[in-house]
């Protein structure tokens, strides 16, 4: 029996891998074009009776792009600071949250649940204003720069938020863990970094990159309060342009891609995070 | 009253706490229409929000293709992108393509105004998430509960008005009201394109008192009772939909 042996038996057949689940299986690369089309020739169509000799909104956003890609950078780059600083500043909050002892855990609790009412925009103009633009350290005085201010400002709704998944994450943990600790004598600080927090960091990374999707959405609102990132960029791009008004879809419709390009693949990805992880918790 | 807002100005010329929106019948007036804005612009998004997520999960469960390909498309945008970006290109970019009306004093202004494309911008925000939470709700409901309706002769619009939807609804409770808090939270966007809600008026009047540490303070002590009341009302709704034994 050689290789010219041919069946159509499915039993004879080697073995096919399965096919792996692609993490974007709504969207396919084709998708970008009706997107990005929508986009840009909404205006030009609506202005095309004006029939003006000024350059196609197209080619004055191409000439731009960069820039506004550029403003994109910064976007992640505070996002990525608020994060980090929202993330430790909440996971001690968090665990504050379950201290064993009641005033602390009061405290902690009265934190989250202040920052986690207090709109994101609201919290940005506190941490605008209030802040120093620069702080004197031994005669040293060191600058804040708008950027640093709104990581601060943005980090503290992320910290709130955290400390809650923290919280949540512990709580949503079987009590027997705890007890079965107990039983071993382990003592509590050891139970909770051996035993019960390694566990939660699974339960824990699903809501947590949800929550950076939502900051990474927020970064926006530096714009307001007048940091140079994209929005900024775009508003000072359209009134150097002279303010033409079959600019503003294209423009506005490029920073929304922006952001969507970026964004929808994480929460494609959170969502399989979350089925994966189900099965197992 | 009077006496309590004397007060106010005692406590201004002593300790240079400076509370204008209670002592300053101008600037009190204008903080309350800020606040009434605020809870009229949240209520309508409330509403909206909740009649396109209801009508959209009806759409996602279409049978066909392409009515749930847009519905979905209309979701992960909308998820997906920043709430003011939106908010921008449905005041500044729709809203200028749109034809313009005379108003009364002979002059062009735009169809709609800044309240009502926050009104729609922010509907559509919280619709995409409400839609998602209903889709989940209707899921939770047993199979075999609509089969048997059907079976009774229900249409598909009765089994939807009537047994899917009152059913999903407790299941979806939570979620919901997590998501109307956040819409909640989220009008303050609206100071961006200028509606006079809450935080634009605090904005103007720090702006002619130089009062910012002051008004920063009250406005965030503001929110948190607006949505620390909201929440614990909508917690109390949730115990009341609780039945036992039910999850």
């Amino acid at each position: 029996m050689g290789a010219a042996y041919k069946t159509d038996l499915p039993v004879m057949m080697a073995p096919k891998a399965p096919e792996r689940e692609p993490i974007l299986p709504h969207l396919r690369a084709w998708h970008i074009v009706p997107l990005v089309a929508l986009c840009l020739l909404a205006s030009p169509l609506a202005f095309a009776a004006e029939h003006d000799i000024r350059q196609p909104s197209l080619s004055v956003l191409v000439t731009w792009a960069p820039l506004l890609m550029k403003g994109f950078i910064f976007n992640l780059v505070i996002s990525v600071s608020a994060m980090a600083v929202g993330t430790f500043a909440g996971a001690i909050l968090g665990l504050g949250q379950l201290s064993p002892s009641a005033p602390i855990r009061k405290v902690a609790w009265l934190i989250t649940q202040f920052f986690r009412n207090a709109p994101w925009l609201v919290l940005l103009f506190f941490a605008m204003f209030l802040l120093p633009f620069q702080i004197s350290f031994f005669g040293l005085s060191i600058p804040l720069p708008d950027w640093f201010k709104a990581i601060i400002g943005l980090s503290l709704p992320v910290m709130a938020n955290v400390s809650e998944i923290v919280r949540g994450a512990v709580n949503s943990l079987p009590s027997g863990q705890w007890e079965a600790a107990n039983s071993l004598a382990f003592s509590r600080r050891q139970t909770m970094w051996l035993i019960i927090l390694p566990q939660c960091v699974k339960r824990m990374l699903p809501p947590w990159m949800n929550l950076y999707s939502i900051l990474t959405m927020a970064t926006v609102l530096a714009s307001i309060v007048g940091v140079n990132e994209v929005m900024t960029l775009t508003g000072q791009a359209l009134a150097s342009e002279g303010g033409r008004p079959d600019l503003l879809a294209p423009f506005y419709g490029f920073v929304l891609l922006l952001f969507f390009i970026y964004c929808y693949p994480i929460a494609r990805y959170t969502v399989r995070l979350e089925k994966k992880f189900a099965v197992i918790g | 009253m009077d006496a309590v807002y004397d007060w106010f100005r005692v406590l201004y010329d002593e300790t240079g706490i400076n509370l204008p929106f209670l002592y300053d019948s101008y600037d009190r007036n204008r903080m309350f229409q800020g606040f009434l804005t605020t809870i009229w612009l949240s209520l309508v998004c409330l509403f909206f929000s909740v009649i396109i997520g209801v009508i959209g999960a009806w759409l996602q469960g279409s049978s066909f293709k392409w009515t749930r390909r847009i519905v979905n498309g209309y979701i992960q945008i909308f998820r997906n992108t920043p709430p003011l970006v939106q908010l921008y290109f449905f005041y500044f970019a729709i809203g200028t393509i749109l034809p313009r009306v005379e108003n009364d004093w002979g002059g062009q202004s735009p169809i709609l105004g800044s309240f009502a494309w926050a009104a729609i911008s922010l509907s559509c925000f919280a619709g995409a998430f409400n839609v998602e939470i209903f889709r989940s709700g209707i899921e939770a409901v047993p199979k075999s509960t609509v089969e048997a309706a059907e079976a009774l002769g229900f249409t598909r619009v009765q089994i939807y008005r009537d047994i899917t939807l009152p059913l999903a609804f407790r299941v979806v409770l939570p979620a919901l009201n997590n998501n109307l808090v956040n819409l909640v939270k989220t009008t303050t966007l609206a100071y961006a394109i200028a509606v006079p809600e809450m935080l634009y008026e605090a904005n103007q009047i720090w702006s002619d008192n130089v009062n910012v540490t002051e008004m920063m303070i009250f406005m965030l002590l503001a929110y948190f009772f607006l949505v620390g009341i909201l929440v614990s009302g909508m917690n109390r709704w949730e115990r009341a939909m609780k039945i036992p034994g039910y999850g």
